[in-house]
């Protein structure tokens, strides 16, 4: 009887739910986490990478994060082959609005124009939603800077501070518990860790397993996005003190 | 003939066209507007084939709009520019199907908060310059030399319009195809609006 409604994605159940998306949310609950925050002067995104081997090659780059365009980057959590494909149609959708306007596009349509795309496979049959969210972090001349959570339903919203992938219900809370409207990237970046540090199941937070990117303006007015270095993480993990020296070393 | 012209002064854009519309050796109208406002701070002048013109100017509006409505802030007089001066240049290559390019001659210009006014040059092979004064039709011979000679770097509106008139006195006596009727459009930071018109026959 329950298979009745969640074999195809496009067949509201009698309670009026749609079970596939759903279990596409469920699948990035197993994802590793990325938290978003808002800044005074610029976006902060702060990754979990899972180390699912010992003898798995560490990308080099980020594997959480992705730059979109020079104003504009997003952390994913979910199932990576279906995000490569939604990031590559991100890419295309802000070149084709830079080829039309001769403009940066504004971090808000971006981020529509690709939760439209997403919103299809939920409603068009046969296919399966993607299994991703994303935090889209970004800087426009109309709203500055701006911190958007996308889900595989193809919702969107905008936040102060956001949290996808495993546990982030726990990492939510203490966001919305820590958070402060006059908070600096410094302190975001803090407040990244710190929440990490406590909703990540391993026990000590070291720079092969994060990932910290950043937005903010330059002094020239121009965006940057910086991807911090695993020597810069480490720095930043003893500075903040979230990682207390572990006893035992980490698996 | 026709004669578009523009230029930007101190904290505005002026756009004057004339406003005729003839065929062959025939005048049908003389207070048809040539300039459109594309939106509450553009103004989109154009001079060219007049199906054309009425079509394409249309369609920039509309799609100005759209963009509007759908994303909630409007677009920068510098992105509308280069949208116009993208469907001009897709156009142009369209020889096929009993499709052709758009001849049309655009003068655009806006206010912005950021940038203040602006005023931009679109020719029909889709050429695009930004620029302080720009001119399009016969017109053009007389309006440019005139405002090569009298232009300066931050005009009010005053001495801006003083300057249109001398255009339109200069084309009035020395074009031989001299439209008899202009009418003056200005954008600023209350918005985009009809100025003035400058009549030498009464509307027909």
């Amino acid at each position: 009887m329950s298979r009745r409604y969640d074999s195809r994605t496009t067949i509201f159940s009698p309670e009026g739910r749609l079970y596939q998306v759903e279990y596409a949310m469920e699948a990035i609950g197993n994802a590793g986490s990325a938290i978003g925050i808002l800044a005074t002067d610029g976006v902060v995104l702060v990754g979990e990478k899972k180390v699912t081997s010992k003898l798995l090659q560490t990308s080099k780059s980020t594997e959480k994060m992705y730059k979109i365009d020079d104003h504009l980057a997003c952390a994913v959590a979910g199932i990576m082959s279906d995000a490569n494909i939604l990031i590559n149609t991100a890419r295309v959708q802000a070149q084709r609005y830079t080829f039309a306007y001769q403009e940066p596009m504004p971090v808000e349509q971006l981020v529509q124009s690709l939760c439209d795309t997403k919103q299809g496979y939920t409603q068009f049959g046969g296919l399966r939603p993607f299994g991703v969210s994303f935090l889209f972090s970004g800087w426009d001349s109309n709203f500055g800077f701006q911190l958007y959570m996308s889900d595989p339903s193809g919702n969107y919203s905008g936040w102060k501070a956001a949290a996808i992938g495993a546990n982030n219900q726990a990492a939510q809370s203490m966001l919305k518990q820590d958070y402060t409207e006059d908070l600096g990237r410094e302190e975001a970046v803090n407040l990244a860790l710190k929440v990490l540090s406590k909703t990540m199941d391993s026990t000590s937070l070291t720079s092969d397993k994060l990932e910290l990117a950043e937005i903010f303006l330059l002094p020239s007015g121009k965006v940057k996005y910086q991807v911090c270095s695993p020597e810069g993480l480490t720095k930043l993990l003893l500075k903040s003190g979230v990682n207390q020296p572990a006893a035992e070393p980490s698996a | 003939m026709e004669c578009v012209f523009g230029l930007v002064g101190d904290g505005f854009a002026l756009i004057a066209a004339d406003s005729s519309a003839v065929n062959s050796i025939l005048v049908h109208k003389s207070n048809e507007d040539k300039i459109m406002v594309l939106d509450s701070h553009k103004l989109l002048g154009a001079s060219g084939e007049a199906g054309d013109r009425a079509q394409f100017t249309e369609y920039i509006q509309k799609n100005v709009h759209l963009y509007q409505f759908r994303n909630g802030i409007p677009l920068t007089t510098a992105a509308a520019a280069n949208f116009t001066r993208g469907e001009l240049a897709t156009a142009l290559r369209k020889f096929c199907f009993g499709q052709s390019p758009y001849f049309v001659n655009i003068l655009l210009a806006g206010y912005d908060k950021e940038v203040g006014p602006s005023l931009y040059y679109i020719d029909y092979i889709a050429t695009l310059h930004k620029l302080d004064k720009g001119a399009f039709g016969y017109g053009s011979y007389f309006s440019l030399s005139m405002m090569d000679r009298h232009y300066r770097n931050g005009m009010s509106l005053e001495q801006a319009i003083d300057l249109v008139d001398k255009c339109i006195i200069e084309i009035r006596s020395r074009l031989v195809v001299a439209p008899p009727n202009f009418v003056i459009k200005i954008v600023d930071q209350n918005g985009a609006r009809e100025y003035a018109w400058r009549e030498s026959i009464p509307s027909v």
